[in-house]
């Protein structure tokens, strides 16, 4: 069995709008390991959310992966009819969203949720899931599971809730977990308190998983590799210690030098100049040449390509010609 | 054109609209188009009644009563000076039909404009006032709505009719109405608004004005109101058609406007007497003209509501 | 002698939180009240940027809300330069209001949508009859627009049509037109990407520089609180638990909660600093615990800590509200 589970290559994702067609993923690869959290990083807009979401084939018509191939565990995937597919989704994969009261119905109790869930998935009596689920919900550290797990949603603080959440995206045993901004809604100190608990079930249950943020911090304490993207395209992606503390990609290093941390000094936080483009408005050739201070006339005619620079593949002109930076 | 400030934007709105996810949607909709071909059709022949009609039913001296009651031109003992036939007083029904319209058109603009003037007023007042204040206003709206919206405008245009006695019917007859119509609906308004206002009340925007000392009166005015001011819209437009036929429904009932300027709904009453002895076209003519006004002007706002609804886009 | 600013005493605010009487009635509730703000006492000097620190429940919007006047005070009192801001009225009030103004959290909510940009940045120049003629005005306005690092031309435009970042410098550009001493800035960068906020806190500290601005700055972000504030203010559960000089805190954090907090921030820098997810939940504040209210969660908790609110140390270094902290 090979180890990369996930296999993601050249993958486009088009909208069709009343003014033309909406490229909002152009391009975009990337491997996952067996038992690696990859981190997908990037800003508004910059399209994270929709690869995340075109690699589990959820992107809602009229917009479709117009190129480009997915491969799960060798199997392909993209191209699969919906209904296999959610077949797919439902065994190997697990979801976990921004939004804890979305995911969970707040009808229905905890313990059915879950055991319902788990019944869907494996062959084994109702009692048996039910001590399956509790044993879920201690994982994901609830306290006393056994008596909280007939509680509704709403009876739980938001930061229980994305456990619970994240306890039912492990009810089938999957092999990817996508978290799409699972922290983002949450409390500062219960943020980093979810990140661990992600990180440290998914290991346990040896489960990969591609953790979408835009909040580098957590990518930093929890992210084995980081891929950094820009206005649909892939900037540079790498092991998360090398990007960001050496990063490649003019952007990635202005990023980097925008975050403010508690051990630097001076009093001007590094300032890219202007704003993202629009997915409608993409410059031609790459995508950052009207920000990136050290443009040359060939960034704005044509597209870099990946190219391997050190520990990282960076897709950046003046690093294809001049080798890694320091 | 010279190119100042003023003309650049009103291009620049103009280009805006044409541009706007509203206009596509509604070109998009046959329906919507025919149903605004139709409204605007029927709103121009009201308004330009006098002119393109062929005689004027509210001149009694024109009237001859010899001329009375005869069937509509294509019949055998129709006349072709009189299209759609006369009614039992010699008018011309195709040329009452469209002052006929003119005043139940007016009416039904009056009332809605009064209801929502009203409602939208008490709706901001209550939504931003919150409290007894909301409370009060909000009861008598829950008190109001449990009675029919005809029932209203019955009781008020009866009460006020009776304690006018033998007064000039025929000129107050039209406030009445429009009041009594207007009381009847401004609880929707009111209700929407007050919503919205909740909503936008604890924005931001709204605490940077009151930060600055602006009155709340302003605050209302000036801040709010612009902003709760989308769905009212599309109210008007579904609430146009039902005083229209509220009016009609008066009318008939007796208590709106007389019989000698008869409005849509006044005719079909007069009409109906003649019903049954086979005079039909009295009563049919008016009410097909009110049913397909009515019918084009919910069409209209129907697509409207779609088309602002944010959550269908 | 400290150039005190705004002295903030005492400071307490209580909401009623009941269900509505008749539910009361039925169901025998007792009337519940929550303490967002208790007995926050806390000066700001001029010239400087104090950060008010917490997570939610903390109580630093509300306490930014009763310093501008949004929210009326249970208990306590303010002075602003001197003057207690309950006592004025009409036209010195008027003045008063001139002097300070709010950065709010959500740029896409701080602006009316149904205005243009320019009629937002004037409307503090018209209420204080700041110019004298409508093209002054305009000329205000485009001043103002230019100093935040737009263009004069965006003053036409309405909110919609800008980016997150762009929207809160207009919102800056509003506070400023009433050329105000002291600025309130809630969270003005918690709903920005990373890359926009460093431009807009560099804006910040330019513009203070520039006009001699005062800043109360809330966050709940504790580097970026690192990077603007010259003094902190750490809440928990609506009390002030520790005050201390800018970096100084991050060097000597004396208060358990400060120290929770400040190992939980993540190691950008790779040093290999061992983080640690903090302990536990913020508790409801509606029933929060006995005596410190942070005993559940502390390390270092005794008998005393759950029977008693510790009383405020104060000393050149700052002042803290911990029974252990003070004895160490």
């Amino acid at each position: 069995m090979s180890d990369t589970l996930l296999s993601v290559k050249n993958l486009v994702v088009e909208f069709p709008t009343r003014r033309g067609i909406l490229t909002a993923v152009d391009n975009v690869s990337f491997d996952l390991e067996r038992g690696e959290v990859l981190g997908l990083v990037g800003e508004s807009g910059a399209g994270k959310s929709i690869t995340g979401s075109a690699v589990i084939g959820l992107i809602e018509p009229p917009g479709r992966i117009a190129a480009g191939t997915v491969h799960l565990a060798g199997q392909r995937i993209d191209n699969l009819p919906s209904e296999k597919m959610r077949r797919i989704r439902g065994d190997k994969i697990g979801m976990v969203f921004q939004d804890p009261l979305s995911s969970l119905n707040p009808l229905y109790s905890v313990a059915e949720q879950l055991v319902e869930t788990i019944l869907t998935h494996k062959d084994i009596s109702k009692k048996q899931a039910r001590d399956r689920a509790i044993e879920l919900l201690d994982e994901v550290g609830i306290p006393a599971a056994d008596l909280r797990i007939d509680d509704y949603p709403h009876q739980f603080s938001g930061g229980m809730r994305q456990r619970v959440v994240i306890a039912l995206a492990l009810c089938a045993d999957p092999e990817l977990i996508i978290a799409d901004e699972p922290t983002t809604a949450l409390d500062v100190s219960v943020q980093s308190q979810i990140v661990s608990v992600l990180k440290k079930v998914c290991s346990e249950h040896g489960a990969s998983v591609i953790l979408i943020t835009h909040d580098i911090g957590v990518i930093a304490e929890v992210a084995d590799r980081v891929a950094v993207l820009y206005s649909g395209r892939m900037a540079e992606i790498g092991p998360v210690r090398d990007v960001i503390k050496h990063p490649q990609h003019p952007y990635t290093k202005g990023l980097m030098g925008s975050i403010p941390t508690i051990t630097q000094e001076g009093d001007r936080l590094t300032q890219i100049p202007g704003s993202m483009p629009r997915l409608t408005d993409r410059p031609p050739g790459c995508a950052f040449a009207p920000r990136c201070e050290m443009a040359m006339s060939a960034c704005h005619h044509s597209h870099p390509s990946e190219e391997n620079v050190g520990t990282a593949r960076v897709a950046c002109h003046l690093i294809t010609k001049m080798g890694a930076v320091a | 054109m010279p190119m100042n400030k003023e003309t650049g934007r009103k291009m620049s709105l103009i280009v805006r609209i044409l541009d706007s996810d509203i206009w596509y949607s509604f070109t998009r909709s046959k329906v919507t188009m025919i149903a605004a071909l139709i409204t605007f059709l029927i709103f121009a022949s009201a308004l330009f009644a006098p002119i393109i009609s062929p005689h004027n039913p509210f001149d009694l001296a024109s009237l001859s009563l010899m001329d009375s009651l005869l069937p509509p031109a294509w019949s055998a003992e129709g006349d072709p000076n009189y299209l759609l036939g006369t009614d039992d007083q010699g008018r011309d029904v195709l040329s009452t039909i469209l002052y006929g319209s003119r005043i139940s058109l007016a009416v039904g603009l009056v009332s809605v404009a009064f209801a929502a003037v009203l409602g939208i007023t008490l709706g901001l007042i209550a939504g931003y006032m919150g409290g007894r204040v909301d409370a009060i206003i909000m009861r008598i709206a829950d008190v109001q709505l449990s009675f029919p919206a005809i029932l209203i405008a019955l009781l008020i245009a009866g009460t006020v009719n009776a304690l006018a006695g033998g007064m000039d019917r025929e000129r107050s007859a039209f406030t009445v109405l429009v009041i009594s119509i207007g009381l009847s609906f401004w609880v929707q308004y009111a209700r929407t608004v007050r919503s919205s206002t909740l909503v936008e009340r604890n924005k931001e925007y709204v605490q940077a004005a009151r930060l600055i000392g602006l009155h709340p009166f302003l605050i209302m005015l000036r801040h709010v109101l612009p902003n709760v001011m989308g769905p009212v819209l599309v109210i008007a437009t579904i609430n146009l058609a039902l005083a229209v036929i509220t009016e009609a429904t008066l009318s008939f009932l007796g208590v709106g406007i007389p019989g000698t300027q008869p409005s849509l709904g006044t005719m079909i009453r007069t009409g109906n007497d003649f019903l049954f002895s086979g005079e039909w076209w009295i009563t049919l003519f008016p009410g097909a003209m009110l049913a397909i006004l009515v019918l084009a002007v919910n069409l209209l706002g129907d697509w409207l509501r779609d088309a602002l609804n944010p959550k269908l886009r | 002698m400290k150039d005190v600013l705004v002295n903030v005493e005492n400071l307490t605010r209580i909401f009623d939180v009941s269900k509505p009487w008749l539910n009361r009635v039925i169901e025998r509730e007792e009337k519940k009240t929550l303490r967002a703000v208790n007995d926050v006492s806390l000066e700001i000097r001029r010239g400087e940027t104090f950060a008010l620190v917490g997570e939610s429940g903390s109580g630093k919007s509300t306490i930014a809300k009763m310093i501008v006047g949004l929210l009326g005070l249970s208990q306590g009192k303010i002075d602003f330069d001197g003057i207690d801001l309950s006592q004025p009225d009409g036209a010195e009030m008027r003045a008063l209001r001139q002097r300070y103004q709010m950065i709010f959290q959500d740029p896409f909510a701080s602006l009316n949508p149904r205005w243009r940009v320019n009629k937002i940045i004037a409307e503090p120049l018209r209420q204080f009859d700041m110019e004298s003629s409508e093209s002054d005005r305009n000329r205000r306005v485009e001043e103002l627009l230019e100093l935040v690092g737009m263009s004069a031309k965006d003053g036409v435009k309405f909110p919609h049509e800008f980016s997150g970042g762009q929207r809160q410098r207009i919102a800056i550009a509003r506070a400023l037109s009433s050329n105000p001493e002291f600025i309130v800035c809630d969270e003005p960068t918690s709903a920005l990407d990373v890359s926009v906020q460093a431009q807009i806190l560099n804006l910040m500290r330019d513009l203070q520089d520039e006009l001699g601005l005062t800043y109360l700055f809330i966050s709940h972000d504790l580097s970026v609180v690192r990077h603007m504030a010259n003094r902190i203010g750490v809440l928990y559960l609506g009390r002030l638990v520790e005050v201390a000089d800018g970096k100084e805190l991050f060097r000597n954090p004396r208060h358990p909660y400060t120290k929770m907090l400040l190992n939980a921030i993540p190691d950008l820098d790779m040093t290999g600093r061992k983080v640690a997810p903090p302990d536990g939940e913020i508790p409801n504040p509606i029933n929060p615990p006995s005596g410190c209210t942070f005993h559940p969660r502390c390390p270092i908790a005794t008998e005393q800590c759950k029977r008693e609110i510790p009383p405020i140390r104060n000393s050149d270094a700052g002042s803290v509200v911990c029974f252990e902290a003070v004895r160490a």
